[in-house]
């Protein structure tokens, strides 16, 4: 076990990218080298790529495979309908929803984040779900609370909201307080 | 296929329909309407329901089983049955409420979700800790995992049958939870954790109470220890069953204990030290069977790491502030405000209007006494998130169930629920 535990605890020290210079992060510069319109961005201390929504699990087939990264920490969205202000990334064309990819590689002891911008008009991403099994939940999460598809998702059905509930709660043009709450048995909605 | 065997085969189905729609698991085979003569073999599949209701379902987690006489086939978790909005609660509270919403995820580490949304904002905001601030934060949360490991142990026996083992594992938390409650004025749900350090410094005496809390665990543990680690019926019950490898654990997004549990020694703490990790000794347990037996020994003996945080702590505890004297961030103290208008105005605008936090985004991850507990939060410079979004390692957890559980008896599904340890409050949210 002492060669795993050394392989964990030993934090990559790969030198930065020829191909893109500017890239302080070999992983990101990899990434932007191969899948031109990717932009490579630091945010916080964070390495994120901003990826054509297209080409997301491309990407991250690409980094499961070549660049080590092991395990899908969290897949997500956000909704920047009603943003006061947003940041601007240059070069990538803000859309109201953004699907976010946090991927964790062991072997190296670093994250990447992607994240895809997608339009309102037509919500699709492709799924990572067959890259990565524990990628389910989350994406049917991401589903049934902004109603993003995920094209290849082998269970797409809402998770945590009953089948029939109509809207998609975490979009920001659906209000907590739209439906009347009614129980069982009432003689009327309140 | 005539008509009438059309109808039957539909009256049939309509009559299972259940008001969860496609949460039903569909049978593989198609269901044959018998109408007399002999009938065949019976190697048809069967499906039962465990849950929501059930007691050894850690709330209200439902599972829907294909079972093979007494062997599971597949089980697929059924959730939200606890779904309350709070990802979208978090976007109507400012970030000094929000601590108050996170904390009611994982009810059981309450501590470890305040931490990651308070280390995700002091991210955004850019703000740096005074030492007190950052030591007092570990020794709570490192409080808290012993409390729910406590916890896990109590119910974990409970669902294998040894029911001494659940009074013992709740006698020796509720002491943590006393402490706890000295310290940050609630046994749960404390709100401790703020933005900018904590809500108040440690009260008078905490050290001898820290210790002596300490002291009652380790006896506690040790008598676990006799009670359970040789006894053959728990080996019978737990050992090898519920078995996972580390490519299904690292596949499936299982973080903690579980993984852990496969010979991967990961652990946030150590791999990517937050807080002030890297200057406690504490090591991190790890075992190489993956089996519920396996879960169980990690999170006994973490509990003793947790205590050998803990001691360090009370050794090592460096005086100063517990917050940032950032009156943007943290109010002023109450003494001020009698004295001074621009404490007043602080104090006022604080409470009601909150702090604005720069537009950006970030991940922090800590290591929960479950797993991997991360924080996406979005922010677009007004003081209330525009996401908040928390990873909840029993969420990713309950995903390895569908591995685990099959190939084994129904009666041995009880104990993997039970090895997974969730809380339906952070799978649900």
């Amino acid at each position: 076990m002492s060669d795993a535990a050394s392989d964990v605890a030993t934090p990559d020290a790969d030198a930065p990218d020829a191909d893109a210079p500017g890239i302080a992060d070999p992983v990101a510069a990899a990434v932007v080298a191969r899948f031109p319109g990717s932009v490579a961005v630091e945010s916080h201390g964070q390495s994120v790529v901003y990826v054509d929504r297209g080409s997301l699990r491309a990407v991250t087939e690409l980094l499961r495979d070549e660049e080590r990264f092991t395990q899908c920490s969290d897949v997500t969205a956000v909704d920047h309908a009603a943003d006061l202000e947003r940041v601007v990334v240059p070069g990538v064309v803000p859309e109201r929803f953004e699907v976010v990819v946090n991927l964790l590689s062991h072997p190296r002891n670093r994250r990447i984040r992607l994240i895809a911008e997608v339009p309102e008009t037509d919500p699709v991403v492709p799924s990572v779900t067959p890259l990565f099994p524990g990628a389910n939940f989350p994406e049917r999460e991401a589903f049934d609370m902004f109603g993003i598809e995920f094209e290849g998702h082998p269970d797409l059905t809402r998770i945590l909201l009953p089948d029939d509930w109509a809207g998609h709660p975490l979009r920001k043009d659906d209000h907590p307080a739209r439906i009347p709450v009614t129980f069982k048995g009432d003689p009327a909605p309140r | 296929m005539s008509t009438t065997e059309r109808d039957l085969r539909d009256a049939a189905r309509l009559e299972h329909q259940t008001d969860e729609g496609a949460q039903e698991m569909q049978p593989r085979r198609r269901e044959v309407v018998m109408t007399g003569g002999i009938w065949p073999d019976d190697d048809e599949t069967m499906i039962i329901n465990m849950g929501p209701q059930h007691p050894s379902t850690h709330g209200v987690l439902r599972i829907m089983m294909e079972l093979d006489g007494e062997t599971v086939v597949r089980a697929k978790p059924v959730i939200g049955y606890l779904h309350t909005g709070m990802e979208k609660t978090g976007e109507q509270l400012t970030y000094v409420q929000g601590g108050t919403n996170v904390t009611r995820m994982d009810y059981l580490a309450c501590l470890s979700n305040e931490l990651v949304f308070a280390l995700a904002v002091e991210n955004l905001l850019d703000v740096e800790l005074p030492e007190r601030a950052v030591w007092m934060r570990m020794m709570l949360v490192e409080l808290q995992r012993m409390a729910s490991h406590l916890l896990y142990q109590a119910a974990n026996g409970m669902d294998i049958g040894a029911l001494s083992m659940m009074i013992y594992g709740w006698r020796e938390r509720e002491q943590v939870l006393r402490l706890l409650e000295m310290i940050t004025g609630l046994r749960m749900n404390h709100n401790f954790i703020r933005v900018g350090g904590l809500a108040a410094d440690l009260p008078d005496g905490w050290q001898a109470a820290t210790l002596e809390v300490c002291d009652a665990v380790e006896a506690g543990v040790a008598e676990y220890e006799t009670l359970l680690c040789d006894n053959p019926i728990w080996q019978e019950r737990t050992q090898g069953v519920g078995v996972i490898t580390t490519e299904q654990a690292l596949a499936l997004g299982a973080t903690g204990p579980i993984l852990r549990s496969t010979g991967f020694p990961w652990d946030l703490r150590k791999s990517q030290p937050y807080l002030a990790y890297d200057a406690v000794d504490f090591e991190v347990i790890y075992t190489d069977n993956g089996d519920a037996y396996d879960r169980f020994l990690i999170r006994l003996f973490e509990i003793l790491e947790s205590v050998k945080i803990v001691r360090q702590c009370v050794a090592r505890m460096p005086e100063g502030d517990y917050r940032v004297q950032d009156r943007k961030v943290t109010p002023p103290p109450r003494a001020r405000i009698d004295e001074s208008m621009e404490a007043l105005i602080h104090h006022f605008k604080l409470f009601t209007e909150g702090f604005k936090v720069p537009a950006g985004e970030t991940y922090v991850a800590v290591e929960s006494p479950r797993g991997e507990v991360g924080c996406y939060l979005v922010s677009d410079g007004s003081p209330k998130p525009v996401r908040l979004h928390v990873r909840g390692a029993s969420f990713y957890n309950l995903q390895s169930m569908e591995v685990m559980v099959p190939g084994s008896m129904v009666a041995d599904a009880v104990a993997v629920i039970s090895s997974i340890d969730p809380v339906m409050g952070e799978v649900d949210r």
